[in-house]
C-alpha cells in the first residue's frame, strides 16, 4: 500500500473523534478504541504467524497475561500507565519467551497444539486466581494515569492514547521486517533448513520473534484492561486465540496492514450486523439479528473460498506474495 | 480416600475416556487421512446430540432415538464434506483454520434457529436409578451403560479397521496418503465415508453424555479442544492411540479433579489448595500433552512409520 494511502488513513483516524463529539456520537469512539486495541494484538500475531509462519493458537494468553498484569497494577493501587504497561509487556514477552522456548522445538501441526495447550494452562491459572476475581473477573475502580495532564477516563484521550501506541507498534515491526532481523525471519520460514547452513541459528530468531509478539500481545491487552475496565479469564479463551487468528488471516497473512484491516474488519462487521438494522437483510430474514454470528460465518468462509490472500491481498498486485 | 471412591472414579473416569475416545477417532482419522484441522468437529457432536434429543422426543424411546440419530449425523456429516470441506483439503492449514472456525460460527446459529439454545434430553427412565456393582457402592446405571456403548463401539472400530477392505485404505491412506493414491484407492468417496463415519461417532457421543452434560448451543467447543489434546497424545492418525490417549486424558482429568484438592490440603494452606486445586486438575492434561510432545513429538503411537 503507497505513502500517500496510509497517510489520508491516518489522516482520518486522527479526524475521527472530533468528528464524532462534534456529532454527540463519543459511543463510536469508544468502539473505535476497542477496534485499534485488538488491531495491535493481531499485528503483534501477524508477526509470529506471517512473517515468522509459526502458527501460535494461544496469543490470547499473551494478550491475557498482559491485561491480568495491568488490571493487578490498578488494584494494588500502582495505577501509572508508564509502570504498569512496561511491566505488562515484560511479563507476557517473558511468558512468551518460556513457551516459546519450549513450543518452538515442535513443528507443524504439534506447534499449534502445543501453544494452544499452554494458553489452556494460562486459562485455568487465571480462573484459580481467587484473590483478583477467579472465575467472576476483575473490576477496576480506575484507568491508568499517564500524567502530561492527560486523563485516560476521557474516551477522546484513551483513543488517542491508543492509536498512537498502535502506530509506533506498526512502524516499529515495519522496520523490523525491513531489517536484517525480519529478513532472516521470512528467510526461515521459506526454508528453515537453509539458513541453519548458512550459518544463522533458527531457533533463537524464532524465539525472539515470539517473545516481541508476545509482548507487543502483552501491551495490547494492558489497553484492553484500561478501555473495558474489566478483565476476566474470558479473554484467554481459545475461542479468543482463535479470533485473534481469524483476524490476521482474514486482513492478510504476512502483510504489513494485515492485523489491523483484518481486525476492523471482523469486529467492524460484527458491530454492523449486531447493533444496525441492515433493510435489505430485515427484508429476508426479520429476526436476522439475534444471529449475526451466521453472516458473520458465512464472510468469513467467503474469504476463505474466494479471496486466499485475505483482503489486504485484494489489493495488493497478483502474484506477489 | 476409600477404596469405593477411588473405583468410582475410575469407572467415571473410563467413562469419560470412552466418549472422548467416539470424538477422537472420528478427528484423527480426518486429521491423519486428510491432513485436514477440523475445528467443526465440535459441531457434529453438538449437531448429533440435537437430533438424538429430537428423535428421541420424537419416537418416545431413547433407544431408537438414538439409534435414528447415528445416521442422521452421518449424512449432515457427508453433506458437509462434499459441498465445503471438501474445498479445503488442498488449502494449508491457516485457510482450513478460518473455514471451519467460520463453520462453527454458521452452525451454531443454524441449530439456534432450527432448535433454540437448548433441548431437554434425559436418561431412559429404567437405567436413572443406581445399581450395587460391590456392596455398599451404588453407581449411576445410565453411566456403567455409556462404558458398554464406548467399549462395544471400540471393539467395533478395531474390527472394521484391521479386519475389513474399508478399514485397510483408511490405514493405507492414513500412512502414506499418495502411495495409496497411486495404487488406485478411490481417495474422494474414501474421505466423504470417513467423514460420515467420523460425524456418526460424534453422534453417539453427543447422545450418550447429552442427559450428563446438558444439550445446548456451543456444547462441542470445549470437548473438541480435548479431543485434540487426546489426539496428539496419542499420535495423529493412529486409532490405537487415540484410544489409549483417551482413556488416559479420561483418567487424569476425573481424578484430578476428584482427588487435587485434597492432595493439596496435604502440602498447603486450606485456602489455597481450594483455590488452586480444580485449576491444577483443569491444568494436568495440558502438562501431559506438553510433556508427550516434548519427549515424544509424534504422539505415543505414531501413525506414520
Amino acid at each position: 500500500m503507497n505513502r500517500a494511502l496510509v497517510f489520508g488513513v491516518l489522516v482520518l483516524a486522527v479526524a475521527f473523534p472530533l468528528a464524532m463529539r462534534s456529532l454527540d456520537q463519543v459511543y463510536y469512539v469508544t468502539m473505535a478504541s476497542r477496534f485499534l486495541i485488538y488491531a495491535l494484538a493481531a499485528t503483534s500475531l501477524n508477526l509470529v504467524l506471517g512473517y515468522g509462519g509459526m502458527i501460535s493458537f494461544g496469543h490470547a494468553a499473551f494478550v491475557g497475561a498482559g491485561a491480568y498484569t495491568a488490571s493487578v497494577m490498578i488494584v494494588e493501587g500502582l495505577p501509572s500507565a508508564w509502570l504498569a504497561w512496561p511491566l505488562a509487556m515484560a511479563v507476557s514477552g517473558l511468558l512468551a519467551l518460556a513457551i516459546g522456548a519450549i513450543s518452538l522445538r515442535t513443528r507443524g501441526v504439534y506447534f499449534i497444539m502445543i501453544t494452544l495447550a499452554f494458553a489452556q494452562m494460562i486459562y485455568y491459572l487465571t480462573i484459580s486466581m481467587k484473590a483478583y476475581g477467579g472465575d467472576e473477573g476483575l473490576t477496576l475502580t480506575q484507568r491508568a494515569t499517564v500524567g502530561f495532564g492527560l486523563d485516560l477516563k476521557d474516551d477522546i484521550t484513551f483513543y488517542y492514547v491508543v492509536l498512537a501506541i498502535l502506530v509506533a507498534a506498526v512502524y516499529l515491526i515495519s522496520r523490523l521486517v525491513d531489517a536484517r532481523f525480519g529478513r532472516v525471519i521470512q528467510a526461515i520460514r521459506e526454508n528453515e533448513t537453509r539458513m541453519e547452513a548458512i550459518g544463522y541459528p533458527a531457533f533463537r530468531y524464532k524465539l525472539a520473534a515470539f517473545a516481541l509478539a508476545g509482548a507487543l500481545g502483552g501491551l495490547a491487552g494492558a489497553l484492553l484492561a484500561n478501555q473495558n475496565s474489566y478483565v476476566n479469564p474470558g479473554i484467554l479463551h481459545w475461542t479468543e486465540s482463535g479470533k485473534l487468528m481469524i483476524m490476521v488471516i482474514l486482513g492478510g497473512v504476512g502483510q504489513l496492514y494485515g492485523g489491523i484491516i483484518g481486525a476492523i474488519g471482523l469486529l467492524g462487521l460484527e458491530e454492523l450486523l449486531a447493533n444496525h438494522k441492515i433493510g435489505w437483510l430485515a427484508a429476508i430474514y426479520p429476526n436476522y439479528q439475534q444471529h449475526s454470528l451466521l453472516a458473520v460465518g458465512l464472510a468469513l468462509l467467503a474469504v476463505v473460498l474466494y479471496a486466499p490472500q485475505g483482503i489486504a491481498g485484494l489489493f495488493s498486485r497478483r502474484g506477489r506474495k | 480416600m476409600s477404596f469405593t471412591l477411588i473405583l468410582e472414579q475410575s469407572l467415571n473416569g473410563l467413562q469419560f475416556g470412552l466418549m472422548l475416545f467416539l470424538l477422537a477417532a472420528g478427528l484423527t482419522l480426518v486429521f491423519g487421512i486428510m491432513d485436514m484441522i477440523n475445528l467443526a468437529h465440535g459441531s457434529l457432536y453438538m449437531i448429533g446430540a440435537f437430533l438424538a434429543a429430537t428423535l428421541v422426543q420424537a419416537t418416545g424411546s431413547f433407544t431408537l432415538g438414538v439409534l435414528l440419530a447415528i445416521p442422521a449425523a452421518a449424512v449432515v456429516g457427508m453433506a458437509l464434506e462434499i459441498t465445503i470441506l471438501r474445498t479445503l483439503y488442498a488449502r494449508d492449514h491457516l485457510s482450513q483454520v478460518l473455514a471451519t472456525f467460520a463453520l462453527i460460527l454458521i452452525i451454531n446459529e443454524v441449530v439456534r434457529m432450527i432448535w433454540g439454545s437448548d433441548m431437554p434430553l434425559s436418561a431412559p427412565e429404567a437405567l436413572s436409578g443406581p445399581v450395587q456393582l460391590v456392596p455398599g457402592m451404588p453407581y449411576s446405571a445410565y453411566r456403567l451403560l455409556i462404558i458398554g456403548v464406548g467399549l462395544a463401539v471400540a471393539v467395533l472400530l478395531y474390527f472394521v479397521v484391521t479386519k475389513t477392505r474399508i478399514g485397510m485404505l483408511v490405514r493405507a491412506g492414513a500412512s502414506n496418503r499418495e502411495m495409496a493414491l497411486a495404487m488406485g484407492v478411490n481417495i474422494k468417496r474414501l474421505f466423504t465415508l470417513v467423514f460420515g463415519f467420523g460425524a456418526a461417532l460424534c453422534a453417539i457421543a453427543g447422545a450418550m453424555l447429552g442427559p450428563i452434560f446438558a444439550v445446548q448451543v456451543g456444547m462441542g467447543e470445549n470437548i473438541l479442544i480435548l479431543a485434540f489434546v487426546v489426539i496428539v497424545i496419542g499420535g495423529i492418525g493412529s486409532i490405537r492411540g487415540a484410544l489409549v490417549g483417551s482413556i488416559l486424558v479420561g483418567m487424569v482429568d476425573t481424578m484430578g479433579r476428584a482427588f487435587m484438592p485434597a492432595l493439596l490440603r496435604e502440602v498447603l494452606t486450606p485456602a489455597f489448595a481450594s483455590a488452586a486445586g480444580p485449576a491444577i486438575a483443569s491444568i494436568l492434561i495440558y502438562v501431559l500433552m506438553a510433556g508427550v510432545l516434548f519427549w515424544r513429538p509424534q504422539g505415543l503411537f505414531p501413525a506414520r512409520g
